[in-house]
């Protein structure tokens, strides 16, 4: 495939997830604002598959570096964002 | 497309079994596909755990296939990022108590930005040397990983910071010429990316490109005071996506870049959201100067008539109550009294006074701050009320209590066009029959202009500590 429609096709569902997106989110309501916040700093951590790629193929040791960096960086966020959301949830879930 | 480009650079994808690239972007696709019922699932309180644990299982699935890649030849160092990283995050997440919440969600915004440009400058790395060598989407991305990442990550830094107060102060800091060096800055940056996309094998210009970013990032920041804390947290969560997303265009990978927008769409939502609530521009809170104006009543004209009151007296008026609302503010927070809040409803309640809390979408110090400082005092969410649903029940409200709040209440808001705050959406609690205000001193809130509210006819003011001052008006309501 050329590098035009490679482009394109990505760029196709970046504004599509854009829009599906603002869907979706809009419907949070306000009460659950900060577990909103939270939550998607852990998917934001996806990152970390990028990182995990990058550290176990052979490659120089600086990149090998700056990947497992990497790796630290999205996991905080993997394990960080999805546990203090579960903490936060399971306290609106008590009542009510 | 379909291959990612590190499979399509080492060739390690043989098509066969589990590690046909087809298959494992079709394991992203389901990943992907659990992010976007994450955030379809919190849209009410009962479903927010599982759209929550939806979200854990996309990501177990998203890392699992990758570990899968054939091209991985030692797991060693990957298991000591992964190890160090789950064990940071969830001591964090354990230990962090709600009232700094903020800081945390600061914290996490920026560790999301810092792993985007490292990713970003690794593959670069890799790619920048071997034949083919990168194509423009790959560089252009690489670019603005670089740039979004860097300003997310010290930006994010610093708003951490000035909400914990540790080195830098929650007020503005400004100095001569900002905005003039902040857009030379943005300027330099700018020539360095297109450096950068010119000449692909320049890589040491994407160490100085994220080097300025992270200079930018903290000047863009400094001059940011504490109330207008909730926007730029917002708008860092929503960087933090965006640089997701940009990544998720270098590694030409669908689910990042999926994923990456529902962030970013997440953050700007409520970036949007908090601006309104303020009735001002993005632009004017992060680059205007707001506060300090003085050509306004002075506080001792206004505050003539102010009337101090007793914990006694402020137990009286729930006699004959039959509503009372609570309006907490970030003061709230500071004297972390919550748990105080829900003692004196259930109080009120048991003597048969219907209790509700009215929350300003900018009470605190960010989205949804004060919901989960009081359901974690166990304060059931239907009680906490939108700013325009309590708005419509406080005419007819026995008591208001104000409670370590004071710019969302100005009534200033709705009467003078001058003011700072003009035209803001405010809790209107001056229309309750009787106003109490709980708050340690006539100090001025974040905009520094005197509120006429607390001199009202029907306002009285508690002074003191906000949890001291709950303490001893549970104690006179048990007298009483």
């Amino acid at each position: 495939m050329d590098p035009i429609t490679a482009f394109v096709a990505v760029l196709t569902v970046f504004v599509i997830a854009m829009f599906l997106g603002f869907e979706v989110i809009t419907k949070v309501p306000p009460v659950l604002h900060t577990p909103l916040m939270s939550g998607s700093n852990a998917v934001s951590g996806i990152t970390v598959v990028g990182a995990l790629l990058v550290t176990g193929h052979p490659t120089a040791w600086y990149v090998t570096a700056l990947g497992v960096i990497a790796i630290v960086f999205a996991m905080i966020n993997v394990a960080g964002g999805f546990a203090v959301t579960q903490r936060m949830l399971q306290m609106f879930k008590r009542k009510g | 497309m379909t291959m990612t480009a590190i499979q399509a650079g080492h060739g390690a994808a043989e098509a066969a079994g589990i590690h046909h690239p087809g298959i494992v972007n079709l394991i992203y696709l389901v990943a992907a596909v659990c992010f976007i019922w994450t955030f379809k699932l919190l849209a009410h309180p009962r479903t927010a755990v599982r759209g929550n644990l939806l979200g854990m299982l996309g990501m177990a699935l998203a890392i699992g296939i990758t570990l899968m890649d054939r091209g991985i030849t030692s797991y060693t160092l990957i298991a000591v990022g992964l190890i160090l990283g789950a064990g940071a995050g969830l001591f964090m997440a354990l230990t962090v108590p709600m009232t700094s919440m903020p800081q945390m969600v600061g914290v996490l915004n920026g560790f999301g930005g810092g792993a985007s440009f490292l990713v970003a400058w690794a593959e670069l790395l890799r790619v920048a040397g071997a034949a083919p060598g990168p194509g423009l989407q790959f560089m252009v991305a690489t670019a603005l990983s670089g740039i979004i990442g860097g300003v997310t990550f010290s930006g994010s830094a610093v708003a951490a910071d000035k909400l914990q107060e540790w080195l830098l102060p929650s007020k503005p800091i400004w100095f001569p010429r900002q905005q003039l060096i902040n857009a030379a800055l943005a300027a330099v940056v700018a020539v360095l990316a297109w450096l950068l996309i010119t000449h692909p094998t320049w890589t040491a210009i994407y160490f100085l490109l994220v080097v300025l970013s992270l200079v930018l990032g903290v000047l863009l920041v400094i001059p940011i005071g504490g109330a207008d804390m909730p926007v730029v947290i917002c708008l860092l969560n929503s960087y933090s996506g965006l640089a997701a997303a940009a990544t998720g265009f270098v590694l030409n990978n669908n689910m990042l870049v999926i994923a990456g927008s529902l962030v970013g769409a997440s953050g700007l939502i409520l970036t949007k959201i908090m601006c309104k609530a303020m009735n001002r521009s993005m632009t004017n809170v992060v680059f205007g100067r707001f506060g300090g104006d003085t050509s306004g009543p002075s506080a001792d004209d206004v505050y003539r008539t102010v009337k101090a009151s007793s914990p006694e007296e402020v137990a009286m008026l729930f006699d004959n109550a039959q509503r009372v609302v609570i309006i907490p503010g970030y003061g709230m927070a500071v004297s972390q009294c919550q748990h105080a809040v829900r003692d004196l409803t259930n109080l009120l309640e048991s003597k048969g006074v219907e209790v509700l809390f009215g929350i300003h979408p900018v009470a605190g110090r960010m989205p949804g701050h004060m919901n989960v400082l009081l359901a974690e005092a166990n304060i059931a969410y239907d009680k906490m009320k939108e700013m325009d649903e309590v708005n419509s029940l406080l005419e007819q409200t026995d008591v208001a209590i104000v409670l370590g709040a004071n710019d969302t209440v100005n009534p200033i808001a709705r009467t003078d066009p001058k003011s700072p705050i003009a035209g803001m959406p405010i809790i209107d609690a001056d229309k309750a029959r009787t106003v109490v205000v709980i708050k340690r001193s006539l100090s001025p809130g974040f905009a520094g202009i005197p509120n006429p509210l607390f001199a009202a006819d029907n306002c009285l003011m508690l002074f003191g500590d906000g949890k001291k001052a709950l303490v001893d008006l549970i104690a006179a309501v048990k007298e009483g």
